[in-house]
């Protein structure tokens, strides 16, 4: 069953993201790469890590899609078609990504991985635990510093989209 | 870990998402689509850190808070990009590689 469900995702999150890279339609490949992230959110909930499901699903399937359908909308036509490289170059292009994926996927088959069948279930609680926690493999460094990046990208976000334009028109109602 | 999936179909996988990113990333010629196939890039490597975690160390859980960490950046260099893209937008008129030339605003 488990079995059936991966291969169904896969196959998804493969043709999504095939689609969503030479789709020419912009929002149509915002929305494919939407089905891309769903799918990762769904191998997550298969290896039974609801925790970073639950992230996946709201960070990047709530967010991230919805800041780049905003984008999208501010700066484009919708029915705007978007330029293609030229047929040579998507080839020659194609042709490396599909060697270098051959080569990756015959070094990754031939590595013997020492896998452990072992079924554990993370809870919220230990994630957490261990992401505050100050002793020896701990993560409350990393945990502070990446909460000083947000608010350094939430101020630099806000900064830099105020842009010229609302500075001049505020002298100019003063 | 998944019944019946080895970690080398789930590795493979990320590996093609990976490598579909990559080729949208050369060939697009727009900032938003090289935005959404570094999203791709990502993800498959948010995907193996978890798999390789989950496989290989069942009882750590170094892979489940480097992967939080690489969705925490994205998010952040997510907003940051869109932002730059509109900014550059309201000058150029424009979210096209070949238009944006000089970095001096």
């Amino acid at each position: 069953m488990e079995r059936i469900i991966f291969y169904i995702l896969a196959l998804m999150m493969i043709v999504a993201a095939i689609a969503s890279v030479s789709s020419r339609k912009m929002l149509r490949s915002v929305i494919y790469l939407l089905f891309v992230l769903a799918g990762v959110a769904g191998v997550f909930f298969l290896i039974d890590y609801n925790f970073l499901a639950a992230v996946q699903l709201t960070v990047y399937a709530g967010g991230i899609i919805v800041l780049m359908i905003f984008s999208v909308l501010l700066v484009h036509h919708i029915e705007m078609k978007l330029e293609v490289a030229k047929i040579s170059k998507r080839i020659s292009v194609a042709l490396a990504c599909i060697i270098g994926a051959g080569i990756f996927i015959v070094t990754i088959y031939s590595y013997d991985f020492n896998v452990i069948g072992k079924a554990t279930t993370t809870t919220t609680a230990e994630i957490g635990k261990g992401l505050l926690s100050y002793e020896a493999g701990g993560f409350i460094l990393p945990f502070e510093v990446i909460s000083v990046i947000l608010l350094a990208a939430m101020i630099g976000a806000i900064v830099i989209a105020k842009g010229n334009k609302l500075e001049s028109n505020n002298t100019e109602t003063k | 870990m998944i019944e019946g999936i080895s970690i080398y179909e789930i590795l493979a996988l990320t590996t093609i998402l990976f490598f579909i990113g990559v080729y949208g990333f050369v060939t697009r010629k727009n900032l938003i689509s090289i935005l959404i196939s570094v999203e791709l890039i990502l993800n498959a490597s948010v995907v193996n850190f978890v798999v390789i975690n989950k496989y290989l160390y069942p009882d750590m859980l170094q892979g489940v808070f480097v992967s939080i960490f690489i969705i925490a950046v994205a998010a952040a260099e997510t907003a940051l990009a869109v932002s730059i893209i509109i900014n550059l937008y309201r000058q150029i008129n424009s979210v096209e590689v070949k238009d944006t030339e000089v970095m001096k605003y």
